[in-house]
């Protein structure tokens, strides 16, 4: 099929030259680049209020691993022979990503290790653009977890003069619950709904010492967390405008999160003593990268299946896959983690559903 | 807007640009000095020619002969004298023999008031022959014979009929101003189809950016109990045959078979009017309407224009064409052919004539990497997998291919629009469709 890559040509006769293509003569103007900036451009927003919450080091990290990924890309592109497309976004993508899922107070070797490997091994390894087999910047933050998980789960309080050291929500809730302390302090409210919302909180409040940090605390950002996941606000706000210009779609981001919430609901208050259908999802869905990871990583289109049947299983594995490890392993959070396994589940998912011609009949094998 | 009929999964929405010629009424171009009718303006094989060089021939006479079931007569659209029987490219980019006429003599049909025949007393095999006689096709763009689809087998009964005026392409407005010019004749066209497929029920389907087509239509055959007009959505391509059954009916037809299967017609609109001008008036399928519009016409304008009438004329009857015009298409912009040149003639398949400079096509194809994105897989209106197709087309998988189902493309070109890596899809599936069938896989 090489010969009919050049499908512009121009043809003359008479002095007239007019261009010879098949159809269709029309486009929709959306570009892979105009695709890649245009979510860049929806993260700038949480880049921008991590900035300002964990002070001016971290632009630093997030500047690092962007110019990382970029060299990383020119070079191995050089070395490949092939365009050096940098202007695509992509590459700027991952290590905006990547900075993104960085504790505020990490090394700069660390965001910059990470980059070279998620561009080189990960992309470029694999074929580059289009066929890499994992989101880049997922593989390269896994890395560094299990690779300096010492200095990757350092957090600090944001609007802190002096980067206090300090759990984050989800941190707090998991080291209490191997400690086998998640039940002691906690006032457990009466009724059904209050008495839902009153466990996984009241932990971060007592390992923060600040009683009166709320739900709307954790949603505007005012939390612990990585650079880019602590204001669901902000994210929601970048993820929305993605969703209206048509970028990404529903279906990964609201199966998994849905997923995960339902879970969350279900199972959520068994280790707290409280029975099942008690768990607090509003703690799990505004803790954690669940919002960043659900909207921005999970709907990374190279390594999710192209049928909107797969990518509901891919968003409801991601959800399953996410609670268990909440859950179950003795890791605080496992969004990079789920997406990464669905990751390399996606060319099994496009094998399972594929989608069927219109009116198409199903084959007599007798024939 | 979500109660009105649209064709399920799939499709697009692209900005139409049929204000430029909507309001718009038909006009009568001009007769050609020359014209070049080929004899392949249909599908299935090419008419015969059985006149010589030198002959005289009438307005309306037969010039070539229908070869075989599948095939269609050609008639002269202009009085006058064969000068020359050579070979061209047509407007589809293919080779085909051409009869040239230079205009002579009188025209006797035309702009003179004929006796009208009654048809109501006529046989149903009178009209099936009058239909095949004066080589009606599909005017929609796929020019069918429309004899073979109005044939009904003995064992099959039709029990609907549509007409298709949908015209969902962007641009083209030549049936939507049929429909309101002649919504009289069309009427009276549906009633001869309804007469030879035996009183089926019948729906006209208009795409709802034409209100007022879908408003005379519904006031004129308020009193006709049979026909049911059906405004449905504007998306891209609710106008192909099986889209536009799935929309009204919600029947799908079988992958690979006709809409005949599940006992239903679909005519276009002109269609409908060339068979009623055949049959009332007694006039040949010697002219169509053409929507002669784009960013590079100065005036656009829906034009009724004789067979063989070269390009170039026509849009000189459109004030010319402006400077800097990058490409010209016969057809609609997402189906039709890019042009060579302007001496190609108007075909009976010649629903438009568009030029562009460029305002619409500053988005060059350049072809890069498939991203995975999946918008190829939810715009094909047909249920297929463009970017699958399209990487086994790549590592040559050609059994593979037609597995997944290359065959049920109808090229309506959604992938290719959506695609944000700029992949011609289209033009592989093209290519893929010529190879397996030159390997003989199907």
């Amino acid at each position: 099929m090489e010969e009919n890559i050049n499908n512009q040509q121009q043809v003359t006769e008479e002095s007239v030259k007019y261009i010879i293509s098949t159809s269709p003569h029309l486009y929709k103007r959306e570009t892979t680049k105009n695709i890649m900036w245009l979510v860049n451009l929806a993260l700038l927003p949480a880049a921008v209020f991590g900035i300002f919450a964990f002070g001016i080091y971290t632009l630093f990290i997030i500047m690092s691993s962007i110019a990382a990924s970029l060299v990383t890309e020119a070079i191995i592109l050089k070395i490949r022979k092939k365009d050096i497309s940098l202007d695509d976004g992509s590459a700027v993508l991952t290590g905006l990503l990547l900075a993104l899922n960085m504790p505020p107070g990490v090394p700069l070797y660390i965001p910059i290790i990470s980059s070279i490997f998620a561009i080189g091994i990960v992309k470029q390894a694999f074929g580059g653009l289009g066929e890499n087999w994992a989101n880049p910047a997922i593989a390269g933050r896994v890395f560094a977890l299990f690779a300096w998980s010492k200095k990757m789960t350092v957090w600090a309080l944001p609007f802190t003069a002096d980067a206090v050291s300090s759990a984050t929500p989800l941190g707090a809730y998991k080291s209490a619950l191997l400690q086998g302390s998640v039940t002691d302090g906690i006032t457990k409210a009466s009724g059904f709904i209050a008495g839902m919302f009153s466990g996984p909180l009241q932990v971060y409040q007592t390992s923060v010492g600040n009683s009166d940090i709320s739900y709307i605390d954790l949603f505007f950002g005012f939390k612990g967390g990585c650079i880019g996941e602590i204001s669901v606000f902000l994210l929601l706000i970048g993820a929305s405008f993605l969703i209206y210009r048509k970028i990404i779609t529903l279906d990964i981001p609201l199966s998994y999160l849905l997923t995960a919430l339902l879970i969350a609901w279900i199972f959520g208050g068994v280790q707290l003593g409280n029975g099942y259908f008690q768990g607090d999802f509003l703690f799990h869905f505004l803790t954690g990268g669940l919002v960043l990871g659900a909207f921005f990583m999970a709907t990374d289109m190279v390594t999710t299946p192209i049928t909107i049947k797969g990518r509901i299983v891919f968003g409801i594995g991601c959800g399953v896959i996410t609670m268990l490890i909440r859950f179950l392993s003795g890791l605080p959070e496992g969004v990079s983690l789920s997406i990464l396994f669905m990751n390399m589940m996606t060319p099994t998912l496009d094998r399972i559903f594929k989608i069927k011609p219109m009116g198409y009949i199903k084959e007599n094998k007798n024939k | 807007m979500f109660f009105t009929k649209n064709f399920g999964m799939g499709g697009i929405h692209a900005e139409d640009f049929k204000f430029l010629t909507n309001h718009k009424k038909i006009e009568n171009a001009d007769v050609p000095n020359i014209a070049y009718i080929p004899v392949n303006q249909h599908l299935g094989t090419p008419a015969e020619i059985i006149v010589k060089e030198g002959q005289e021939v009438e307005e309306g006479q037969l010039i070539a002969k229908a070869n075989g079931f599948i095939s269609s007569n050609v008639h002269s659209s202009i009085p006058g004298t064969v000068i020359k029987i050579e070979e061209r490219f047509t407007s589809i980019g293919k080779r085909s023999k051409v009869v040239v006429i230079q205009l002579k003599g009188e025209f006797k049909k035309s702009g003179k008031i004929l006796q009208l025949v009654d048809w109501r007393s006529k046989s149903k095999d009178f009209l099936l022959d009058k239909i095949k006689e004066y080589g009606i096709v599909g005017l929609g763009g796929a020019t069918f014979p429309a004899h073979v689809k109005l044939s009904i087998p003995k064992d099959k009964k039709v029990d609907t009929f549509i007409v298709n005026g949908a015209e969902c392409e962007p641009f083209l407005t030549a049936d939507h101003r049929l429909m309101i010019d002649k919504s009289e004749d069309l009427l009276e066209g549906i009633s001869i189809i309804s007469t030879i497929l035996e009183n089926p029920k019948v729906y006209i389907g208009i795409e709802e950016n034409k209100k007022d087509a879908i408003k005379r239509l519904k006031i004129l055959s308020s009193n006709k109990y049979n026909i049911k007009i059906v405004p449905l959505r504007v998306r891209y391509p609710q106008g192909d045959e099986k889209q536009l059954i799935k929309a009204i009916t919600g029947r799908i037809v079988p992958a690979g078979k006709i809409p005949l299967e599940i006992n239903t017609v679909v005519h276009n609109v002109s269609t409908v009017i060339a068979i009623k001008e055949a049959i009332v008036n007694d006039k040949p399928l010697i002219e169509r309407v053409v929507t002669v519009t784009g960013s590079g016409i100065k005036e656009p304008k829906n034009l009724k224009v004789k067979v063989g009438t070269p390009v170039k004329e026509v849009i000189n009857e459109c004030g010319g064409l402006k400077p800097g015009v990058k490409k010209v298409i016969i057809g609609g912009p997402m189906m039709g052919f890019a042009q060579m040149d302007l001496e190609v003639p108007v075909t009976k398949a010649c629903s438009g004539i568009l030029a562009f400079t460029d305002e619409e096509l500053s988005f060059y194809k350049t072809d890069s990497i498939c991203i995975n994105c999946g918008r190829c897989v939810i715009s094909c209106a047909f249920g297929l997998m463009p970017t699958y197709i399209n990487k086994l087309l790549k590592y040559k998988k050609f059994k593979e291919v037609i597995d997944a189902g290359l065959l049920n493309c109808k090229e309506c070109g959604c992938c290719s629009w959506v695609c944000p890596a700029q992949i011609p899809l289209v033009q592989n599936f093209k290519l893929g469709k010529d190879i397996t069938k030159k390997l003989k896989l199907y």
